[in-house]
């Protein structure tokens, strides 16, 4: 996989990097033309530079997070696909109308177990956004995560699922080919799995879009990837009439992996590299595969009832309310 | 408003995107259709359903009066009556959560969207969820989802079969992810009662989108429409804004719906309950 640009990839909020990067190039250079050997503050510098990105980064604000989240090259789907699993092989089609390329889903082995994977797919530029609808699937795709679900079922092997979406895609055709009743199958049959699942959300987890396939056994979560009822932006829109004041929604909505594993809504978060997963690829695949594993292996030994119960309450028990 | 505004909003209610009705009817003698526009008396309104015997626009039914025209005489016993929503994420927009609930409350003289209970229809019995929009546009957060999943565990240990009404905007978003989990939660036990062989009849009404469709209210074995509903995922106004064109004629109407084979039946009120009951004995032979 390619090396990124460090430079090229700093979200705006991690500007005070640029100028360090900047500084850390032209040392390097220099470096290298003359004979004084300057190691030692190439090393300072880069100290310096860790040191400042740990500022930045431990006190990310929600919305900044969302940012990290979307990131353009934040590895998707597929890179973790390539990083964590094993001869993997891509099946398409919800066998009733088309197959959705915002969605993907295979057999693979996971350190040599078989196991299903299904994913949304974004893409890393503007051409293959568009070729991925930005990881919006349509109803096939849900259609076709469920079939591959049946297959992962009938075959006794467990489920992966990786979620990286904005939403479900709000089309005309999508709407027509019923959205809505493709979403609400998934959630009644996902209940109803006799086989591990583990869902981690590793990007956006955008609404229903990423709930039709995320009711894993266990829940986990990337540090920097977000989970919410709707977007920031389009909760600012509606509630406080004002697209622009996300950052307010963004908080409110408690959105982070931190406060959705305070509200019980996930399991647990998987560690991001230092600046995020984009950083460093190896690093997030290699963090995301031990995680998938540790919390697979208790539910390998759960009987077919055992799983569907520990998933049906799991889900039974979500809700805060007050009651007398 | 601006002259520009004016037209916009002119072509706006043409199109019936802006069918802006008041849930509460005045003590007026007279009311207009927010569909025809035609003066309607009060009284006729009301003993034709609330749907205007002029053009057929069906208005929006509180709980109370979906049961009363439904449910048979003195049969309806609510349960679970004293669930509250609480503010737990501590959320304010334009005002707290806290007012919102206490507002909302307030205005339609309910604890939350949904009335949940058992009673008869045609002498069958059956497990009712019936949501009423005026509370909180019907949005469905912790409340809404707990009190269906125990109606449907009702209905299981009953041996019932379950009807549900819906009328929502979708998930409340003031409770954050926690409305999200309401799809999930409602589902699965939609799951249970189909493992227990239990039927599922889903009435879905004026409007139901969102987190309420993707979910139980497009998941019944039998979904039935009320004419002219508006039923879908996405909202009209989002996906216009996302595909930057204009939306087919009678888009996400019941009607659109039948075409595309998401609804199994668009009912007219006045024939709901005759529908309801033969379904119900169909299920249940027994007399």
């Amino acid at each position: 996989m390619k090396k990124n640009d460090p430079v090229k990839n700093l979200l705006p909020f991690e500007k005070p990097l640029v100028e360090l990067y900047e500084k850390w190039e032209e040392l390097k250079r220099l470096s290298g033309q003359s004979k004084i050997n300057m190691d030692e503050e190439i090393r300072l510098l880069e100290k310096r530079i860790e040191a400042t990105r740990r500022d930045i980064f431990t006190q990310l604000s929600p919305l900044q997070i969302v940012q990290i989240a979307r990131h353009m090259q934040r590895p998707t789907t597929l890179d973790y696909i390539e990083q964590v699993f094993d001869n993997f092989v891509e099946l398409h089609g919800d066998r009733n109308f088309a197959d959705d390329p915002a969605m993907v889903a295979g057999i693979a082995k996971l350190d040599g177990r078989s196991v299903v994977v299904i994913g949304h797919q974004k893409g890393k530029t503007t051409k293959e956004n568009i070729a991925r609808n930005f990881g919006m699937a349509n109803p096939e795709g849900y259609r076709k995560a469920l079939r591959i679900m049946r297959i992962a079922e009938r075959n006794e092997k467990p489920i992966i699922a990786l979620i990286d979406t904005p939403g479900a895609y709000p089309g005309i055709g999508a709407e027509e080919r019923g959205q809505a009743e493709a979403i609400a199958k998934n959630l009644r049959e996902m209940a109803e799995l006799t086989v591990p699942f583990i869902s981690v959300i590793t990007g956006e987890g955008g609404s229903g879009g990423a709930l039709g396939i995320g009711m894993g056994n266990r829940v986990l979560m990337l540090e920097y990837a977000i989970y919410s009822v709707i977007s920031p932006e389009g909760c600012a829109s509606i509630l406080f009439r004002n697209a622009a004041r996300a950052n307010e929604a963004a908080v409110a909505m408690k959105i982070t992996a931190k406060d959705l594993l305070e509200l019980g809504v996930i399991d647990e978060i998987i560690k991001e590299p230092a600046g995020g997963a984009h950083n460093n690829f190896a690093a997030s695949a290699a963090n995301l595969k031990s995680a998938i594993m540790n919390n697979l292996e208790p539910l390998l030994s759960l009987s077919h009832r055992e799983l569907i119960a520990h998933r049906y309450n799991k889900f039974r028990n979500m809700g805060i309310f007050e009651e007398g | 408003m601006s002259i520009h505004e004016w037209f916009k909003k002119k072509k706006l209610e043409k199109e019936g995107a802006y069918v802006r009705e008041r849930l509460d009817i005045p003590g007026n003698l007279w009311v207009k259709c927010y569909k025809c526009s035609q003066a309607i008396y009060t009284k006729e309104l009301e003993e034709n359903l609330k749907v205007c015997p002029k053009c057929g626009y069906h208005f929006k039914l509180t709980h109370f009066e979906r049961i009363n025209q439904l449910v048979d005489q003195n049969t309806f016993k609510e349960i679970n009556a004293n669930i509250k929503s609480v503010n737990f994420l501590n959320f304010t927009d334009s005002k707290s959560y806290t007012k919102r609930i206490e507002d909302a409350i307030a205005k339609s003289s309910l604890k939350d969207a949904i009335v949940t209970g058992t009673g008869k229809l045609g002498g069958k019995d059956a497990a009712l969820g019936v949501m009423d929009f005026s509370y909180m546009g019907g949005s469905m957060g912790s409340v809404v989802g707990e009190k269906i999943a125990r109606l449907i565990e009702l209905a299981i240990e009953k041996k019932i079969p379950v009807l549900i009404f819906s009328s929502s905007g979708g998930a409340r978003m003031q409770e954050g992810i926690m409305s999200l989990m309401q799809m999930a939660k409602t589902s699965a036990a939609l799951g249970r009662l189909r493992e227990n062989r239990l039927p599922y009849v889903s009435v879905i009404t004026d409007p139901t989108t969102g987190g309420t469709s993707a979910s139980f209210a497009m998941l019944g074995d039998i979904n039935i429409a009320e004419p002219g509903a508006l039923i879908g995922f996405a909202g009209p106004r989002v996906i216009e804004q996302t595909i930057r064109q204009k939306l087919p004629p009678g888009f996400q109407r019941a009607e659109y719906l039948l075409e595309h084979g998401m609804v199994d039946v668009v009912c007219e009120r006045k024939a709901l309950k005759d529908t309801l009951v033969k379904i119900l004995r169909w299920f249940d032979e027994k007399e």
